[in-house]
């Protein structure tokens, strides 16, 4: 697939601070992407480059195969980490500045605003000032800002922060429904379970670097490591243990279960399957549960993070 | 371009819809005269106020000398023995007593002038007192020594410089006094202008910053045009109350002088206005000096220096606003940005006044950072052309300079949180 944003050998330095060392990524059209990293890892540094808020020392940014130009910033959304409004000024009056400066005229502004005012269920707010709103509702409004000049390039900065489960739901939603729409999502989080729901492709930036990137299910084959969890009812289940553990690599498992099984994770050799691990129980005990063990992203992230510590 | 507009506008707009701007711009020029009005009233309630003084004259000479005025009279006790005059002054409550001793032969004059009183007198009344004892004594010495003092009185020559420039037009020095007053009061009201517009700016950028809605500002337009334009903005909405206060101001003082019955237009025909002078010459020369000043280009080089030194302070002010967290971080860059600003209202005080275009004052005017104060107390003066001229485009050239400056910093600073500012920190940012 066809690349809509490609950031090449990116550097940034802050005096002696390196926020970005050599970092590239590749972001294919009409995906999700997930930039992860613990704080300070230098994804917000990454995303300014990309809204050309702060310029790289070295390296280039392409938008749909050209190099990244001011005016480009009408085909990106941006809703940053850091993010707020004009406390005294109104919903509407404000949300219709901002996307003024992004090139709408005064009247498609309206028009697209009166939709997804309606949409999010938020009409009545035209006329409040920000401060009479909770951060949540805030949240919203700014939701709706980011994404009002139909943009090819959204990047969300922690999109969930600061909403309640419904309306983190309802924004996920929206997300989807704008992919599905045609538009290519950059993500930057630290929560493992909206990346796991939602990203195609991750890359993993820690200390300056990026550790890892890809499509998920290609790092999820990469990083198994040829493991079941099995749930099993034998009859002398110490005679069983014993057998296993003289074959296999054997460890502990802690699943829910209605079953008072023996739960075990059993590591295969690289050149067993799956079959021969079947084949081995079948005549010693009844297979209640059996599963191979696929590792989470959040367990890559914990991984890789702590192994280049 | 479209978008420095849009931030022009919204700028603007934030800065005039303000309440207190409203209040500020409607009410200040009322406030003004109501203090002038209240200052006024106050000292004509003072002068209203008649004081009654007893004189115990031993000598008979002077009692006679002390004419009653419109705020004191004055009681002749010397018939009485002085212990009875010094009660019943006091049980009157009269403002004081005189007592003057015989003559002393020897002296030629009384030993003892003394003046008894609940308070101590002002220095006028006392003054007052000197002057006519002095003056009686020393007709009385002339008479003495067989001269005719009704010929002094008519060989007595009064004096009155007049003061013209080489155009042919004429001042008073009454009319030096209000070019002070003029010159003064917009240097200080330019000041002020600056301070408060300045700050406003300063304010702004905080607001943005602590909002945390600067990231997504600047993800549209770049943080150059949106300096810019909180800029141009701030100064329209600076521009506008002045406009306000300058019409007001005219409505006043037309007011006023046809309240006085003085036509402005007359009083710059010298026929008329010595016609007018001769029925109240003290306050129609006061208006018509007033009326004389050259508003124009007082006005017009108020709105130059104005956007000079309000570009150059706010571009500081900006910077400031940028590289810190919240209002109260801005106290230790506040001295250096204040001291110019009050650096420039002493010069213009001390040295224009006393000598408008000395050297100390015309080097002052051509500093930026003192020029568009120290200039504009000196232009009612007049002012050579080329010296407005290079001050102001020295003002122009350190304005790109500054603003170039505090572009780098607010650029930086504006998306840095939690970092101590300080000096070594700024010049730091200069270089990312």
């Amino acid at each position: 697939m066809e690349n809509l944003l490609v950031a090449e050998n990116i550097y940034k330095r802050f005096g002696n601070f390196t926020a970005l060392n050599n970092v590239s990524i590749n972001i294919p059209q009409e995906s999700i992407f997930g930039l992860l990293g613990p704080n300070g890892a230098g994804k917000t540094t990454l995303l300014r480059i990309i809204n050309q808020i702060t310029m790289p020392d070295e390296g280039k940014v392409y938008l749909g195969g050209r190099p990244l130009h001011p005016d480009d910033i009408a085909h990106i959304g941006y809703l940053p980490e850091e993010r707020g409004l004009y406390k005294s000024m109104k919903v509407g009056e404000q949300a219709l500045y901002l996307a003024r400066l992004k090139g709408l005229t005064r009247a498609e502004a309206k028009e697209r605003l009166q939709f997804w005012f309606k949409r999010l269920e938020i009409e009545g707010w035209w006329d409040k000032k920000i401060q009479e709103l909770s951060k949540g509702m805030a949240q919203k409004v700014q939701f709706v800002i980011t994404v009002l000049h139909r943009p090819k390039l959204l990047i969300f900065d922690e999109p969930f922060s600061g909403f309640d489960p419904v309306n983190a739901n309802l924004i996920k939603d929206e997300i989807l429904q704008l992919k599905e729409e045609g538009a290519t999502i950059l993500f930057s989080t630290h929560r493992m379970e909206s990346v796991e729901e939602l990203c195609e492709y991750i890359a993993l930036i820690h200390k300056s670097n990026k550790l890892l990137d890809g499509k998920v299910s290609d790092i999820k084959k990469a990083y198994k490591s040829n493991t079941f969890e099995v749930g099993l009812d034998a009859v002398d289940e110490p005679t069983l243990k014993r057998e296993l553990e003289d074959r296999f690599q054997v460890g502990s498992a802690n699943y829910k279960s209605i079953q008072n099984d023996l739960k075990l994770t059993i590591k295969l050799k690289d050149n067993e399957s799956s079959n021969d691990l079947i084949q081995f129980l079948l005549t010693r005990a009844r297979i209640n549960h059996f599963v191979e063990v696929i590792p989470s992203v959040n367990d890559i992230f914990i991984k890789t993070v702590t192994q280049n510590a | 371009m479209r978008n420095l507009r849009l931030i022009i506008n919204r700028e603007y707009l934030a800065r005039v819809k303000n309440k207190t701007f409203i209040v500020m711009t409607f009410l200040s020029p009322l406030i003004f005269v109501g203090m002038i009005l209240l200052i006024a009233y106050l000292s004509m309630l003072n002068s209203t106020e008649q004081k009654i003084i007893g004189i115990y004259d031993e000598s008979g000479m002077f009692a006679t000398e002390f004419k009653d005025g419109e705020q004191v009279q004055y009681l002749d006790f010397s018939k009485k023995p002085l212990e009875k005059a010094r009660q019943e002054v006091l049980d009157n409550e009269y403002y004081g007593l005189i007592h003057i001793s015989d003559i002393e032969p020897g002296l030629g004059k009384p030993a003892d002038i003394e003046f008894f009183g609940k308070d101590t007198p002002g220095f006028g009344t006392i003054e007052n007192i000197e002057k006519t004892i002095s003056d009686k004594l020393t007709r009385e010495q002339l008479i003495a020594k067989g001269i005719d003092v009704s010929e002094i009185d008519k060989a007595r020559a009064d004096v009155n410089v007049q003061i013209q420039n080489f155009s042919g037009e004429r001042s008073s020095k009454m009319s030096n006094y209000i070019k002070m007053f003029f010159g003064g009061a917009a240097g200080y009201l330019l000041m002020m202008f600056i301070i408060i517009y300045g700050n406003m700016v300063m304010r702004s950028v905080i607001e943005e910053k602590t909002n945390r809605i600067i990231e997504i500002i600047v993800s549209s337009v770049k943080p150059f045009q949106l300096l810019l334009g909180k800029i141009l903005g701030t100064s329209l909405a600076g521009m506008t109350q002045f406009s306000v206060w300058v019409i007001l101001g005219t409505v006043l003082l037309w007011g006023i002088s046809s309240f006085l019955g003085i036509d402005p237009y007359a009083a710059q025909s010298p026929a008329s206005a010595a016609i007018e002078s001769a029925a109240r010459p003290e306050i129609n020369q006061l208006v018509i000096d007033i009326l004389k000043l050259p508003y124009a280009s007082l006005l017009v080089f108020f709105v130059i220096y104005f956007l000079g030194g309000y570009f150059l302070y706010s571009a500081i002010y900006a910077a400031i606003g940028a590289a810190v967290d919240s209002e109260t971080d801005t106290q230790q860059f506040m001295f250096p940005i204040i001291l110019p600003l009050i650096l420039g209202i002493y010069v213009g005080f001390f040295s224009v006044v006393e000598n408008p275009h000395g050297t100390v004052s015309t080097i002052f005017s051509i500093i930026p950072f003192t020029s568009p104060i120290v200039m504009l107390m000196r232009i009612p003066f007049g002012v050579p052309w080329w010296e407005i001229t290079a001050s102001i485009i020295v003002l122009i050239a350190t304005n790109f300079g500054i603003l170039w400056l505090s572009a780098k910093i607010y650029r930086v600073g504006i998306l840095m949180y939690g970092k101590k500012p300080s000096y070594k920190e700024l010049y730091k940012w200069l270089k990312y």
